[in-house]
Parts: structure tokens; sequence; C-alpha cells
């Protein structure tokens, strides 16, 4: 057993983000994450593992950072709440485009605009769609606990480096500002050098040194060469549709009813499964940890057993898109969900599916 | 005295630098980027720097600069060259890291990125290229466009009462104490190829030497956005460009 403590869910961003070997975090000031680099600057990990803390000028300028970090073989991250993660999605398309791992914390709030400080989960489209211009996706995470803002910033690193892709991790309000106990991994080494050029010398540009000059970039001017560059990163996210798929179903096995959510939503849902169990409704929740690649085949393969699926999730409805797409039409999908700042009860979800019962 | 007598490597007088690649460059007939990217590769190659550089490329004409310099590299967004250039050196602090912009880049959309690398006083190399037009996009007004100059935005010339006022990039980063070498070069006679190709020396040193930001600003042609011959481009900017632009060193503290 590791060591265990009372943590909030930002404070913890920071700690797993030095124990899990990261070598720099670039950040700006937003609501409600700002403890993410509160923590690092109270830590000095730059006087421990060498991790190197930044405050920029801006998130734009916190993204480009990270680039720059990332081009360089290093293990980089920046955090965010949605107006800025909005700012970062030029240099996340960047990154994408060249093929840089990295990491990125998006605890999201109430938008559009400057919109509330309040959690809300409606960047679902922005994290999952791309949010800045291209063909290309993130690897996006949905953590639903402390524990998991934890693990998710070693499991997003190990996947973006194993992609060499952005892996976003996309909590919201709720996750960053709760308290829980949390297991913390082992302090991890930061690689060296050395190691660095050896694991990333064919694309890193880590001083030309007994090789050609490596050049990190996402520009190609000839059409058919980019054609052939897009169709290489299309490979790559049918891979990770293939193989980095992770979700938690419980109460599936005799479910008639399903409730599709992520994050805080499917705590909540969780809670509304059981009292709807209680008075003998069999429901079941079907909770998505990657929301790219979405667990499109599990949730299509479960829906042969069920009668109406409800997707719960604070936003006017965006993965319901996903889930439709996933059942294509076989059965209802309905949508419940509070916005703009508000977090759902428990209750308000068993009526939800009551609803939904009643029209099916 | 035949040629081939003549051709021998004993008898060279001047050589390419191994750093310059064989790539044939693409830039318009007249345009300075050239020379500057053969100072700038002879400048690391008389450090012996090489294996220890990496160079930050703008959005603008000299995007492609990779091709051409035999270092690594990390192409950057437009504007952003300073930012990832920071990263790239607070990550690798032995290394040699440079940014490369041109004056829509550096001086328009990527005024905050610049003021606040140079505030930070990041131990880098900033060569800012100022031909006073966007060349790559069709020659649009610049920032340091100069009043009463024709571009493809302001075709009867730029207006204050509409455009605003051309602007002095490297008097304004000499006022921020992270800078510790400014300098305003040109290259458009061997004199001020020779002293543009000095204060390039100059700033590589002082950013390896922990001392802050060293600024390189050169006055440069774009004979086509200028819509002017080569030889006319130069008889041009050293009648216009540089009596508003003045070279000279504008700041080298200790």
């Amino acid at each position: 057993m590791g060591e265990l403590r009372l943590m909030k869910g930002n404070e913890v961003i920071a700690e797993a983000a030095i124990r899990y070997g990261c070598d720099a975090y670039f950040g700006y000031p937003i609501t409600p994450q700002s403890e993410v680099m509160e923590t690092l600057m109270d830590l000095a990990p730059w006087e421990t593992t060498g991790m190197v803390v930044l405050q920029a000028e801006s998130e734009i300028a916190s993204i480009n950072m990270v680039y720059g970090a990332a081009a360089t073989g290093k293990r980089a991250m920046t955090s965010s709440s949605s107006p800025g993660i909005s700012l970062m999605s030029e240099g996340m398309s960047y990154l994408a485009g060249a093929e840089l791992p990295c990491l990125v914390v998006n605890v999201s709030r109430g938008g559009p605009g400057l919109g509330t400080i309040q959690p809300s989960q409606a960047d679902y489209f922005q994290a999952t769609k791309g949010g800045g211009h291209g063909d290309y996706n993130l690897i996006v995470l949905a953590p639903a606990s402390v524990q998991e803002m934890h693990d998710f910033v070693g499991l997003g690193f190990d996947l973006a480096f194993k992609y060499r892709n952005p892996a976003l991790i996309l909590a919201d309000g709720v996750v960053g500002q709760m308290m829980e106990k949390v297991e913390l991994a082992e302090q991890r080494p930061r690689l060296t050098k050395e190691e660095i050029v050896q694991k990333t010398g064919a694309w890193a540009s880590t001083g030309k040194v007994g090789r050609n000059r490596n050049i990190v970039t996402s520009v190609e001017l000839d059409p058919a060469r980019h054609e052939a560059f897009n169709h290489k990163l299309q490979a790559k996210y049918a891979e990770m549709k293939e193989k980095e798929v992770r979700y938690e179903e419980l109460y599936c096995d005799d479910a008639e009813y399903l409730i599709v959510a992520y994050g805080i939503s499917a705590r909540i849902s969780q809670k509304a499964v059981e009292l709807l169990r209680a008075e003998g409704v069999k429901v079941g929740l079907l909770r998505p940890i990657t929301l790219f690649p979405f667990p499109e085949k599990q949730i299509a393969a479960r829906a042969k057993q069920l009668k109406g699926i409800l997707s719960v999730e604070m936003s006017a409805g965006q993965m319901i898109y996903d889930i439709r797409l996933a059942v294509g039409g076989a059965l209802p999908v309905a949508h419940f969900g509070r916005i703009g700042g508000l977090v759902h009860s428990p209750s308000e979800v068993v009526e939800a599916m009551k609803k939904l019962m009643n029209n099916v | 005295m035949t040629i081939e007598e003549i051709i021998k490597p004993e008898n060279l007088a001047y050589g390419k630098t191994k750093v310059l690649t064989d790539a044939p460059m693409h830039y318009c007939p007249g345009c300075s980027h050239g020379t500057v990217h053969k100072i700038l590769a002879e400048v690391i190659d008389d450090l012996g720097i090489q294996e220890q550089t990496i160079g930050v490329t703008p959005v603008g004409c000299s995007v492609l600069l990779y091709n051409y310099l035999d270092v690594d590299w990390v192409e950057a967004a437009h504007g952003r060259a300073p930012a990832v250039a920071t990263g790239i050196k607070r990550v690798n602090p032995d290394m040699h890291v440079f940014a490369y912009q041109g004056d829509g880049d550096l001086a328009a959309i990527g005024t905050a990125e610049i003021i606040h690398a140079c505030n930070r006083g990041d131990n880098i190399t900033v060569i800012f290229i100022n031909n006073g037009i966007y060349g790559m996009t069709g020659g649009q007004m610049a920032p340091t466009t100069l009043v009463g100059m024709k571009t493809a935005t302001t075709p009867h010339g730029r207006q204050v009462d509409l455009n605003g006022y051309p602007f002095k990039v490297s008097e304004m980063m000499a006022q921020l104490p992270g800078t510790c070498y400014v300098t305003r070069q040109a290259v458009h006679t061997p004199g001020a190829v020779r002293q543009a190709r000095k204060a390039l020396k100059k700033a590589f040193e002082k950013s390896a030497a922990k001392k802050g930001l060293s600024f390189v600003e050169i006055v440069a042609t774009c004979s086509s956005g200028w819509k002017l011959l080569p030889v006319e481009s130069n008889k041009w900017m050293a009648e216009n460009m540089i009596p508003f632009y003045p070279l000279g060193d504008i700041k080298d503290s200790e």
C-alpha cells in the first residue's frame, strides 16, 4: 500500500505530476483549477526531482512552452479550465500535427464565454471532436474520483508517449475541488538525457549528435504527402479505438435500462441506480473512462438487452451523440443534465429515468 | 593554367560552412533571408555548437528555414516562437536555443510572447527580420511598415490616422531588464554583413553566458513585396528604412 492522504483533486494533479517524473509544468491561473500550479510552486520540485514549474503570461504561451519542451522528448504538461482550454486549442492542434506527447488537464467550468466558475461537462465536444483545426483527436481520460485524478496523470503520460499524441484529462470543477482519500504512487525518477535520447532520438530535437537533424513540425506543403500523413494519424486513432478503450460497468448483467455517464455525473448516477434498484427497476450504469476512444462497441453490445438509455451529463447533450451513433437508432436514447454550472442530484436522475421508461 | 588546375582544395579562399545544407533556397531574388541564414550558419560553426543547438522557426517566409541549417529544429505556431524557445530552454538549460521570426510573426501576432520572453530574461537568442511587410501572404502591411509605404492592404500608403505608427521593436525590448544585448543590423552591403555576423556571434555568446535574452534585429529587404528590383530594394532600404530604423547596438549590458 502506498502513502494515503486526504487531498483535493487539483492538489493531487500536482503531487502526481512530480511522482510520475514529469519534467515541466507551464500554466496560467484560472478558477477552478489554480491550486494545481499553486501546489507545484509550494512543493518546489525543481529542488528535488528537477522538474521545471513556470507561470506563463497566458494559456497560449503555456501550451506553446509545453510544445517546445515536448519537442525535446520531455514529459511536459499544463492545466487550465474551459476558457483557457479554448485558448490552448490552437496549440493542441499543432501538438497533434507534430505528433508530440504531452498532458493537458481541463478542470472544466460552465460556458459559453466567460460563463461561470461552477462545474460543468459542456466541453465534451471540444475535448473529443478536436477543439482546434484539422483532423485530429486527443486521448481523453475522464476521472470520477480524486484517485483517478492521480492515476490518470501517469496513464495520460504513458498513452501520450505510446502514441506520440497529446492526452487530455477532462475533469470538472467538482472532481477538481472535492477532497477524498488517495493512494499516492512511489516517486519515480525523471528520465536522464541519455534515456530520453535513447527513447525519443528518432524524432525529438535533442541536439544533432551522431544522426541526421530532427525537425519537429506540422507543416507539409505537398498535398499528396500531407494526405499520406493524415492517413497515418487516422491509423493511429484507429489503433487507439482498438486497444485503449476503458470503461466501467455497474449492475449491468440483468439491466433493462442503462445510464451512460462520466466523471462526477457517473458518481451521482451510481446513487440514482441504487435508488432505482431499491424500487425494483433493473437499471445499470456504464461509465466511459476514455471519452476518446469512446466505448462505442461496448455500448452497442450492451444495447441488445436494453429498452432505453439515458445519457447523464452536465451539458445540453453532447455525449448523447456518440451513444446514438453507437446504437444506431435501435432503441430510445434520452438526455438529462443540469447545465450552466449546476450539478444534478441523484433524485433528479431517478426522475429523468422514470420519464424515459414511461415514454418507451 | 586550366580551370581544373585552379579548382583544388588548397586554393580555396572561401568555403561554405557545413552547417548550411545543400538544399536550394526558396527565397525570391534580392531577399535578405538567404544572407542572414548563411551568417547564422557560420556563427554556429564558428562557435562549434552545431550539436548543442536547437532552432525555432516561425510562420512566414522563413518557416522552411529548417531545410537550410543542419541543426535540430522545432517549427512554432504563428508568433509563438519565443514561448516555444522558452519551453525548450527551460528543460534543456545547456543547449543553445534561438528563435528566428519576421515582423508579422514577432511584432504583430506574437507581441505578448516576445515581450514576456524578454522580460523573463530567458537565455535565448531571438533574430528578428524586419522588412516592413508580410512577405509570404502577399505583401500586406506589417506593424513596422513605414508611414506612406504602399502594401497590399495599404494600397494608398500607410496612413497614421487609419493604421497607427510603425513600431520600433528593438527600442522597446531594450527597455526590459531581461534583455542583455539588443542590436539592429542589416545585410545590404559586405560591410553590413560582417557587422551583422559579429553581432549574431556576440548574441549567442551572451545568451550562453546566461546574461539574458539577446535580441538581434535585421532590417531586411522584400523585393517582391516592395515591387522593386533587388538592387533598387537595397537602395530603397538604405534611403528609407535605415533612417527610421537606425543601425547599431541599442543595449549591451554586462
